[in-house]
């Protein structure tokens, strides 16, 4: 046999060998497209019941002795502040079921209407000084369990006890629904409040404003130190100096560093050595600076480099020293890139957690901050502490969350992708 | 607010300073029809650096410095207050300072030692203020007079403002080393204290883990809890299945990308691939924990049905709970992937074409080129890429710890819950506790292994792609 018979006998082999290694390629990249849909579809998917609540419709006897107020006629804002506001809910629902007597039923039936209910009616009465000894008819948040009932998200068919909410419930929801008293109104309160223990009540706003904060000591501190850094070193460092091996070997180091390490380093030496407070945006901002330096520094270099040496002999030959030289003309035509950069660099930190649990950003805040001094948390980390809830309601809620961050990244991510394809030249 | 002023009026000053400097020198320039050293406004940078700059400074360290240093003298005025222990020092320091913010709190605290300090306090910080704005000032007019004076036509203005500002932008540069030496501090002072009491090897080598039983002050701890090796185990055992699941998927595609697919397809699936690296941790987090962790315990039951047994662990009991290493392992490789993909894809891309044409040329076809010429020649790339995302499944901490657990078992039953270093850490760090005992500090020796463990796989990473660079160009 000679070669060309050998050839030719193994030839189909081959080809079935090489047809069958392109389908492991397609195989894969579907495989993991698959993957890349399979995640967002899941949390997109488990994010959808976040965005409606579930409302009870009252009938509320604004009575005023059963609010504790003196019987006058007008009221000062700081009474109506301090007034009791369960009786009226109670007896509202009460008087919804005149059929459920017994003591505990009763309990279960008052937990129908969110624990919040008692604050959004003090805020609307407080708004409406006249419906005092009136009867309006108001829509209530539900509870959580309640919620999760009407819109669905628990099975009937089990079993009673392994139900978190019970049959005596489900004919209440039943009859309030022939009635037209329950309804889903787009969840206003995930925008618009704070982290709260119910998830009913609970909205990302403080954690928005807490990310707001951060990012922007985050960027004040890493973006003129990063640039400055990366000037000097492309431009003014010495070469061949210990000195200046030593950042470079740092800088590329520092890239790689585990994040925690960082929430330590904030940990041990922003809190502990210089007393700066914990929790605050101020301290997450810190930390978060020093994560996103290396990013800056690395993409403000490959910016400066990028621009052509002609500019620069240009710019020397006008008379220009090279400082001028380089904060005139060549920093000017590198922005675009160095801005692209931050960006990202940016991106990745709003999406930072391990770090900001280190420096005790992990704490319940309610209120919204009011400035970098306060106590804050931010949008990943309310992300994590929400999905460690054991509330039914909070798997919703968190992936809503997940949702807004993920629009946010996206958005960051869309206007780099916009200024490179703008603004940056290619020489 | 006293600063506020300070700081408005100083900023006033500034600009002045740089107007008349710069009319100084033209002025200087129109009168004797001398040429400027340099152009007019930098004569005016220059007296701000001089002046504004040191005033600057003065008031931020200043500013920084004056509280701590104004409680340090108050308590080492009383002895009372100094001699008492240091948890409850901080304690009595806060009721003195809250009383010295708003003196209608003294009738709350009926104790005249605190009324004293706290008049003392306010006392100092009176004096300090006044002095403070003195000192502040008269650095600026100081600096002012001294380069003002100096500036003329002969002065080399450009030069010195160039030298600061060089000097700067290499102070910056320095941050870097900073960070570095900041973070090398920060754990290994701590770890140091750690292996005083705990030794060095029962923790390297012991199996045992379980710091959250507190260890009494009188005990020797040689009950072993701070046995380190079922957390480094559990980080290898999730980064392992991370691995297996990613590379191989990762490899092909990258092959596939580069070799087979049209430019057009490779620039539209990239990218969408990328995404999943912009994607947060904690996301991934929340998908292991919510979705593939429960998922994961199905599939273990159904194969305990079927009497496929997974009982082969070492050490701890066998449960199927839905907090897995499989779940985290299988997410974490999900996101390692796109780390994967562009490396690799960059060093696959990177071969000569001149290789493929010669396999071509005697006769491979394009499967055989692939497997036998490129990648072989890819390989230290390849290994280095790997290398990189070992390195940060081992540092990733959001994945683990919302869904691989905290118990810490020593077991090769992936379907077990484990716990890992970075988990720990948290574990022990967050929440309120005193920070010199043990438990807090092995926080500080684990940051302290990890942090050798991800740099020694950085340098080799980097040292392979450098050999393998020097290669081809």
């Amino acid at each position: 046999m000679n070669n060309a018979e050998i050839i030719k006998s193994t030839l189909k082999k081959r080809y079935a060998k090489e047809t069958r290694f392109k389908f492991f390629g397609i195989f894969a990249i579907t495989l993991s497209f698959l993957f890349l849909f399979i995640f967002l579809f899941d949390i997109t998917s488990k994010s959808i019941p976040a965005f409606t609540q579930t409302y009870i419709k009252l009938d509320i006897e604004f009575l005023a002795e059963d609010m504790t107020l003196d019987e006058k006629d007008e009221y000062l804002e700081e009474e109506i502040f301090q007034a009791s506001y369960n009786k009226i809910i109670r007896d509202a629902i009460f008087n919804l079921f005149p059929e459920v007597v017994d003591r505990n039923e009763k309990r279960v039936l008052m937990k129908m209407v969110s624990a919040g209910a008692k604050y959004d009616l003090r805020d609307l009465l407080i708004e409406n000084k006249n419906y005092i000894k009136e009867t309006k008819q108001i829509w209530f948040i539900a509870d959580d369990d309640i919620d999760s009932l009407f819109k669905g998200l628990i099975d009937k068919d089990l079993p009673e006890e392994r139900r978190r909410v019970k049959n005596n419930q489900i004919t209440w929801v039943d009859k309030l629904q022939a009635e037209n008293r329950i309804k889903k109104k787009f969840n206003i309160n995930f925008l618009t409040k704070g982290d709260s223990r119910e998830p009913e009540q609970a909205g990302i706003l403080g954690a928005v404003i807490g990310s707001f904060y951060t990012m922007l000591v985050t960027l004040a501190l890493s973006f003129p130190i990063a640039v400055s850094a990366a000037i000097y070193l492309e431009e003014f460092a010495p070469k061949n100096n210990w000195l200046v091996d030593l950042i470079e070997i740092n800088i590329n180091n520092l890239a790689a560093v585990p994040s925690i390490v960082f929430g330590i380093l904030g940990l041990a030496i922003y809190i502990n050595l210089f007393g700066i407070p914990r929790s605050a945006a101020l301290t997450g901002g810190l930390v978060l600076s020093l994560m996103t330096l290396p990013t800056i520094i690395i993409a403000t270099r490959a910016a400066l480099k990028s621009v052509p040496p002609s500019i620069r002999e240009a710019a020397l030959a006008v008379g220009a020293s090279k400082m001028q030289m380089i904060f005139h003309h060549v920093l000017p035509l590198a922005m675009p890139s160095i801005l692209t950069g931050s960006i990202i660099g940016m991106a990745q930190a709003l999406g930072e957690t391990a770090p900001l649990l280190m420096i005790g950003m992990v704490a319940f805040v309610a209120d919204i901050p009011q400035g970098i001094m306060d106590t804050a948390t931010v949008l990943p980390v309310q992300i994590f502490i929400w999905s460690d809830s054991p509330e039914r309601g909070f798997i919703a809620l968190t992936s809503a969350a997940i949702v807004a961050l993920l629009v946010f990244l996206f958005f960051m991510n869309l206007v780099a992708i916009i200024l490179r394809k703008k603004f940056q030249k290619r020489w | 607010m006293a600063e506020q002023k300070i700081l408005l009026i100083l900023l006033c000053l500034t600009f002045f300073s740089y107007y008349i400097s710069k009319n100084k020198v033209k002025n200087l320039q129109n009168a004797t029809n001398n040429k400027l050293n340099s152009l007019s406004n930098y004569y005016g940078y220059f007296v701000v650096i001089c002046s504004a700059l040191p005033a600057f400074i003065l008031l931020a360290f200043w500013s920084f410095l004056e509280n701590s240093l104004i409680t340090m003298a108050v308590v080492s005025e009383f002895s009372e207050i100094s001699s008492l222990p240091k948890d409850e020092l901080s304690l009595v320091l806060n009721k003195i300072t809250a009383i010295a913010e708003n003196s209608a709190l003294a009738q709350d605290y009926n104790q005249s030692l605190y009324i004293k300090a706290a008049d003392l306090i306010t006392k100092y910080q009176i004096n300090n203020s006044y002095l403070k704005t003195i000192t502040v000032f008269l650095v600026f007019i100081i600096g002012f007079l001294l380069s003002y004076t100096k500036i003329g036509a002969k002065f080399t203005a450009r030069k010195k403002v160039e030298k600061t500002i060089i000097f700067f932008l290499m102070l910056s540069a320095l941050i870097a080393i900073l960070t570095t030496a900041g973070i090398i501090f920060s754990v290994l002072f701590e770890s140091i204290a750690f292996f005083k009491q705990i030794p060095f090897f029962d923790f390297i080598l012991g199996t045992h883990w379980s710091p959250q039983i507190a260890i009494r002050e009188d005990q020797i701890s040689s009950s072993g809890g701070f046995g380190a090796v079922p957390l480094f185990w559990g980080t290898i055992l999730i980064s392992l299945i991370a691995i297996i699941v990613a590379a191989p998927l990762v490899l092909i595609s990258a092959i596939y990308l580069s070799e087979y697919a049209s430019v057009k397809f490779k620039n539209i699936a990239k990218p969408v691939l990328e995404i999943l690296a912009g994607i947060p941790t904690v996301v991934y987090g929340f998908f292991a924990a919510i979705t593939i962790g429960p998922f994961m315990k199905n599939i273990a039951d159904k194969l305990n049905q079927f009497g496929i047994n997974f009982d082969i662990h070492l050490f701890a009991d066998f449960t199927i709970s839905s907090e897995s290493a499989i779940a985290a392992g299988l997410v974490m490789g999900m996101m390692i992937m796109p780390f994967i993909l562009s490396l690799s894809d960059d060093v696959i891309s990177a071969v000569p074409n001149s290789l493929r044409e010669a396999s071509t040329a005697i006769g491979a076809t394009k499967s055989e080129t692939i497997w036998r010429v490129i990648f072989p020649a890819a390989l230290p790339g390849i290994i280095s890429s790997i290398l990189l995302a070992i390195s940060r499944a081992i540092g990733e901490t959001m994945i683990v710890l919302m869904a691989a657990g905290i118990a810490a078992n020593l077991t090769i039953n992936p379907f077990d819950a484990v716990t890992t270093v970075t988990t720990q850490i948290v574990v022990l760090l967050t929440g309120d506790q005193e920070f010199d005992s043990v438990k807090t500090l092995s926080a500080f020796a684990l940051a302290l292994g990890l942090f050798i463990i991800t740099l020694i796989f950085n340098i080799i990473a980097l040292k392979i792609v450098r050999k393998y660079r020097e290669q081809y160009e």
